[in-house]
């Protein structure tokens, strides 16, 4: 897709590294760039993390400044693992918001780690390096909002059209969904 | 014994031209067109318009304006959109926030940037599909050892301007 359309606007929540904006804008794309982690840090970060998700000034606060894009505005989002650090009813209205703002038949790629009693996980930052690798620099470890398997994503994701899973071998799950 | 001319001390002082400092306690309100590189340490609000020249703002620089200049070097923090005709620079521990339009960019690990990227490229002469036509197979074009009129944009170019 990204080779065959050239033009897309794609958003990716990774934080911006340079080999990903090199990649993708050297295929012809715009990209939106921003770090949802770090935006969740300054948001929640400031005493226990989950608890201060369910606080409405907090929520609103961060989906005003991190989630804040016009409707159908992209074509495909990189989200990776940030999904896993959002706890219950704020995963659900980030969900939505996404899916608000993604045109139909655009594509979104998450990571989610299928370690069940993992009480943390690494986090990175995921860089493209080319078509076959996606390198990973290391940031630390987190305690995961919750495990998810294939039919909490599939719940998660039910109001898209389409929901596919690729397990690596990184104990990790890679869910491409079709808005 | 050495051979190499020794190198003129460095106690000589270039004049300096073309580098106006805005200092970290200097805080301007408005419109700033510069017709020489500048650095801005302090703060500014408004626009900056620089086009032919480079823009460096300082670790301690807060700028929240519109930014038009050849070259953008941000070590500091950057609220508004970019445009730049060549470069733009996000050092690590920078912060921008706002659209960039460039011809290029490096982000350095450790930067904070949250905005689109637009990568304009610099547009390549159209070859010109009737340039036979107003080359007559009897007088080649002379040519450089080793190019030939195809892989040569510029001739093809060139070509097509004179059928013009």
């Amino acid at each position: 897709m990204l080779v065959e359309r050239p033009g897309l606007t794609l958003l990716d929540l990774a934080g911006a590294s340079q080999s990903t904006v090199a990649f993708l804008t050297n295929h012809g794309h715009r990209i939106y760039s921003d770090d949802l982690l770090l935006q969740m840090d300054r948001c929640f970060g400031d005493g226990d993390f989950y608890e201060n998700q369910s606080d409405p000034q907090k929520v609103a606060q961060f989906l005003d400044t991190a989630l804040d894009y016009p409707a159908q505005h992209f074509d495909g989002a990189l989200v990776w693992d940030t999904l896993e650090f959002l706890s219950g009813p704020l995963l659900e209205t980030v969900v939505r918001r996404l899916n608000h703002m993604l045109r139909p038949g655009s594509y979104m790629l998450a990571l989610f780690h299928s370690e069940e009693r993992a009480e943390t996980i690494p986090t990175y930052s995921y860089r493209i390096s080319d078509r076959k690798t996606i390198t990973l620099a290391p940031r630390g470890r987190r305690r995961p909002a919750q495990f998810f398997n294939n039919r909490s994503l599939e719940k998660l994701f039910s109001d898209f059209e389409s929901v596919k899973f690729f397990l690596t071998r990184d104990h990790l799950r890679e869910v491409i969904v079709r808005r | 014994m050495s051979t190499v001319p020794s190198r003129p001390t460095e106690t000589f002082d270039a004049p300096r031209t073309g580098n106006a400092v805005l200092g970290k306690s200097v805080i301007v309100k408005g419109q700033i067109l510069s017709r020489e590189d500048l650095t801005i340490d302090g703060e500014v609000e408004g626009t900056v318009e620089m086009q032919e020249h480079r823009l460096t703002i300082g670790p301690n620089g807060k700028v929240r304006a519109s930014v038009k200049a050849r070259e953008v070097v941000v070590l500091g923090t950057l609220h508004g959109n970019v445009e730049t005709g060549d470069r733009i620079d996000i050092r690590k521990e920078a912060k921008l926030v706002g659209d960039i339009r460039t011809a290029r960019i490096v982000i350095e690990d450790g930067a904070y940037f949250k905005g689109n990227v637009d990568i304009v490229r610099a547009e390549v002469p159209r070859p010109a599909a009737a340039a036979p036509a107003v080359t007559p197979a009897s007088a080649p074009r002379p040519q450089a050892p080793g190019v030939s009129p195809a892989a040569s944009p510029a001739m093809a170019a060139g070509a097509g301007e004179i059928k013009r």
